[in-house]
């Protein structure tokens, strides 16, 4: 989330899209009602009429998959009617900027596209550069080749009727939803999106995304009380796994993971630094030096020197150009690459996308580990349903670990901030906590490498002064993450003693004088405390932030972007929502995104993007593998032999995988109707903990399948009746609910009709609940993240019986 | 003086108590009320957040003298959720006072159809030496270009979005320190 939870009472109009809010993330209908009952509309649109549709004050259906037809079409209304921000987007955001001449649409396709290798050349869609190699801008938003008018000719292509006949949404509902969320335009209102994973687990997820992060820039919504771009995330910390990047592309604080070619720290940081040549962009990630030499020195301590770059050479590099996402892992497993894998609180085997691949490949593993509560259906795969123990070699070793509440440590929730937990009851006798599992296992194998072993040097290196008597002490490890003074040094005019914790990050240096184990959290634990634990509800600017409650990053800044939310003069673009103001030379409010001053010192200022090497946000995003605008593709697997905007079906350049365990069928009469996947508020994910809590499991007892009144009669289906439900790739048995809750849709002149089930459910318990809706999805995803495909496919659905007693 | 709102409970509690007293009905309102504080009166009271989606909701967790998880509630100080929790939350007691719960590390050797128990020393030895055997069988120095890459690409990691911050950090210099490089997790799903 770029702004917070209790923000989102600040809104005037909320759209709840590619999210079910009200199941999913339940609180957060609190502060949604407080918007409400100040006068704030509710917009939900969704395949689905579910829970937040039935708080809503409109609600229009869409077929899944097809989020950038309905939204190009809201960013057609806004751009024909005048109803954007003018001086927010000619000022914030790329609009302005003239794009390159080779820069070209075409049938679906951008310039630059070689059908072979399926990519782009991106240096195709490039900005055209002034002589000081500052991008060209017109201000005025006129120049037919600026990326306004670039925009409001590409999106001029989803009329009402175009996108009505795409979604399968009623042209009425459109033009409601349209005119409703573009008043959020005006200069004192402002809108905000609360999206999940309906909207990134497609092979348009990042566009799904961009779609609307380019609507809010213009509609001046960014960076403001009550708006922003409001990702909804699923598990308790999932924000700072994120942060402390547990991911193949990136490391701590989204720094680069290096590349084969960066072949020494010199080269890594001249490559993943940006250059601005406007004098007036802060260009934050100039700083990478400072924040990647001090991850090195939180890495590796003080084995890590300038002679040897810190310990650079220890850190693993990828090929250039290569994935090792999570669709990667599972295709190369199912083709035997790997011997061993740790699933480390985490049930693949119902939570990946196409669970018979997954459960496949971990029958070619060597050995395994899992850590986790309960017995789930990862760690048993082996004798799962399908399976032959006898066949299978994998050994398994599965790991009981501590509940939450039997340690200490942080989290970081949606809204970025960083909360500590404390241990309550003692540990249930026989478990560890995965931090002391961690510890006792690495100090194990660096016991092996003191006799021998390949590369010893990382092993024997990787720093181990915050373990205690061979203990996991979290508070160690928070400090470490904040980072310390390695030596003696003098910053900015303050001179700081070896050891002492770096107050933040502008304080971090270059030259091993510093480490910090994630920049993006210096400032979270420092000589003043632990902020994550503080419990002061003091809310000055009256807008909810409670800036001395727990800790947000970065620099406990509670909305990012914040330099944003004021006019050029730094006045709140609202009167009523302050949230950061200019005043006798000093900015009053949130943290600010930079203490610089607003735009209209034209000598001192600098942009308020601050994180993006031009200083304004993008809305043209030359950086993105499938293009700078979104287009409607349709999803790998969809219901319409054409697309009824280009040439092009799918996105021409989503990675799609060959083993016989991956196939997928569009138009085909075996699996005729769209099927997506959701949750229940009483299961969590997988299910892997709420199915072992006899309270919750009574409450969701076993898989079930929604369809609509008019999908039930079509195929003789009645409420509780047992169903199959099939892709090309699996098949799970379901009790059939059939609801007014799915209406058919009227696609391209054509009746389809889509069905949903949770994926919550696996065959280990309980034991008749019915296994993983993954089984039936997909293992395609989007270009840019390689998240799956899990939210649109084509399944079919037969009735079994009747339900038994 | 400003009271937050489970001070003002509290008081409000004891005087409700008072009044009953005095009046000598058969209001068991009161009562009950005090009995149900009297299951956590002793209790030692710690803070946590709750494990499940990324809301962050506070919850006050109560711990008998012996160190048994007694109760879980919504925190009503907490800014987030102001005491509110949904149904997993609500039920945050069950997850940790619950007898499926795993209490030995399992061992599943190969072409087997059953879990056998081991103890931890054991697991963690028998794990250790698959990680090095397999990091040294499977090492990379150079990659097909000839460039240096020190790693390992015979092992894969997947988890977790339900550790702690420092968990995770120390897991990811782990994993990283042995040379993975098929690091993911639920972010990526």
């Amino acid at each position: 989330m770029t702004n917070h939870w209790i923000d989102i009472r600040n809104s005037d109009c909320i759209l709840i899209m590619g999210s079910n809010a009200a199941e999913n993330h339940p609180i957060s209908m609190k502060w949604v009602g407080k918007a409400m009952d100040k006068g704030a509309t509710l917009i939900s649109v969704d395949p689905r009429f579910t829970r937040t549709s039935s708080k809503a004050d409109i609600y229009a259906a869409l077929r899944s998959g097809t989020d950038i037809a309905f939204l190009g079409g809201m960013m057609n209304y806004i751009l024909s009617n005048n109803k954007f921000h003018k001086e927010y987007a000619a000022n914030y955001t790329n609009a302005s900027f003239i794009v390159g001449s080779k820069f070209d649409f075409k049938d679906g396709l951008f310039a630059g596209y070689d059908p072979k290798k399926k990519k782009y050349d991106k240096s195709q869609w490039a900005f055209e550069k002034d002589g000081n190699g500052v991008p060209k801008r017109d201000l005025t938003l006129k120049d037919p080749r600026c990326v306004f008018q670039l925009m409001k000719k590409h999106y001029s292509r989803y009329t009402p009727k175009n996108v009505s006949s795409i979604t399968g949404t009623s042209e009425a509902d459109l033009k409601k939803v349209y005119e409703t969320y573009a008043k959020t335009g005006a200069v004192d209102k402002t809108g905000t999106i609360m999206y999940a994973m309906g909207w990134t687990q497609h092979t348009v997820g990042v566009q799904n995304i961009r779609m609307m992060a380019m609507i809010q820039l213009m509609l001046g919504n960014m960076g403001r009380p009550g708006g922003g771009v409001n990702a909804l995330r699923g598990e308790s910390n999932v924000q700072g796994s994120t942060d402390h990047c547990l991911l193949f592309h990136i490391l701590p604080g989204y720094l680069k993971t290096p590349r084969a070619s960066n072949d020494s720290l010199e080269v890594y940081n001249k490559k993943w630094t940006p250059k601005t040549n406007d004098p007036i962009s802060a260009n934050w990630w100039g700083n990478t030096p400072k924040y990647s030499v001090s991850f090195l020195k939180s890495m590796f301590g003080e084995a890590g020197t300038k002679e040897n770059d810190f310990g650079y050479s220890w850190l693993p590099k990828i090929d250039d150009g290569k994935t090792y996402s999570w669709l990667d892992i599972f295709d190369e497993m199912y083709k035997e690459k790997f011997k061993g894998f740790f699933a480390w609180g985490q049930n693949p085997a119902c939570s990946g996308a196409n669970s018979n691949k997954t459960r496949q490949a971990m029958a070619k593993l060597d050995w395994m580990v899992n850590v986790n509560l309960f017995h789930n259906e990862t760690a048993s795969f082996w004798k799962g349903p399908g399976m032959n123990p006898d066949e299978i070699k994998t050994e398994v070793f599965l790991l009981p670990c501590a509940t939450s509440v039997e340690k200490e440590g942080s989290i970081t929730n949606s809204g970025r901030w960083s909360q500590w937990r404390y241990q309550g009851p003692k540990r249930l006798r026989g478990v560890k906590t995965d931090g002391d599992i961690m510890v006792e296992l690495f100090e194990k194998v660096r016991e092996l490498y003191q006799a021998d072993g390949t590369f010893p040097e990382p092993i024997q290196n990787f720093r181990w002064d915050f373990v205690k008597e061979g203990k996991f002490d979290a508070h160690a490890v928070a400090k470490l993450i904040n980072g310390y003074f390695e030596k003696d040094a003098t910053v900015k005019g303050k001179s700081f003693k070896k050891g002492t914790l770096v107050p933040s990050f502008a304080y971090l240096l270059a030259d091993g004088s510093t480490s910090s184990g994630n920049w993006l959290y210096c400032n979270s634990y420092t000589e003043k405390g632990n902020m994550a634990a503080r419990r002061e509800k003091k809310d000055p600017t009256g807008m909810g932030l409670y800036p001395e409650w727990s800790w947000c990053w970065p620099v406990n800044r509670r909305i990012i972007y914040n330099r944003a939310s004021v006019d050029l003069n730094g006045k709140p673009w609202s009167p009523n929502k302050n949230i950061l103001e200019r005043k006798d030379g000093k900015w009053v409010g949130d943290v600010p995104d930079g203490g610089w001053p607003p735009m209209s010192n034209k000598e001192k200022t600098k942009r308020p993007f601050i994180m993006k090497p031009d200083g304004v946000a993008s809305v043209f995003g030359p950086g993105r593998a499938d293009g700078p605008f979104p287009e409607h593709y349709e999803p790998l697997e969809c219901p319409v032999p054409k697309n009824l905007m280009s040439s092009q079906r799918i996105n021409p350049v989503a990675p799609i995988y060959g083993t016989e365990a991956d196939a997928h069928f569009s138009c085909d009469p075996r699996f005729p109707f769209v099927g997506t996947t959701y949750r229940v508020t009483e299961h969590w994910q997988t299910g892997l903990l709420t199915r072992w809590q006899p309270w919750l499991l009574e409450l969701q007892p076993q898989l079930f399948v929604e369809m609509s009144n008019e999908l039930g009669k079509l195929k003789g289906i009645n409420n509780g009746d047992m169903c199959k439900v099939s892709s090309a790739r699996g098949e799970v048995e379901a009790v059939a609910i059939v609801t007014g809750r799915f209406k058919p849709f009227k696609v391209q002149g054509t009746t389809v009709h889509q069905i949903g089930l949770p994926w919550c459910f696996g065959w280990v318990q309980p034991k008749d609940g019915g296994d993983s809706a993954n089984l039936l999805t997909p293992s395609t995803g989007d270009p840019n993240t390689r998240i799956p495909e899990t939210k649109a496919f084509m399944v079919n659905v037969d009735k079994l019986g009747k339900r038994r007693a | 003086m400003a009271l937050t709102r489970r001070e003002f409970l509290k008081w409000s509690g004891t005087a409700g108590a008072a009044a009953a007293a005095m009046c000598l009905g058969f209001d068991l309102r009161p009562v009950s009320s005090y009995a149900a504080g009297l299951k956590i009166l002793k209790a030692k009271e710690t803070t946590t957040i709750c494990p499940y989606c990324a809301v962050g909701c506070g919850l006050i967790v109560h711990t008998k003298k012996s160190g048994k998880l007694l109760n879980a509630e919504g925190d009503p100080d907490h800014p987030i959720n102001e005491g509110a929790l949904c149904a997993k939350g609500a039920a945050l007691y069950q997850m940790t006072v619950n007898k499926s719960r795993i209490k030995t590390p399992l061992y599943r050797a190969p072409e087997s159809d059953e879990w056998e128990e081991i103890e931890w020393e054991e697991a963690i030895e028998k794990i250790a030496e698959k990680i090095k055997e397999t990091r040294d069988a499977t090492f990379t120095e150079k990659n097909a270009k000839g460039q240096v890459v020190n790693r390992t690409t015979g092992i894969a990691h997947v988890g977790s979005a339900a550790l702690d911050n420092e968990e995770c950090w120390l897991l990811q210099g782990i994993m990283r320190a042995l040379g993975l490089v098929y690091i993911e997790h639920q972010a990526r799903i």
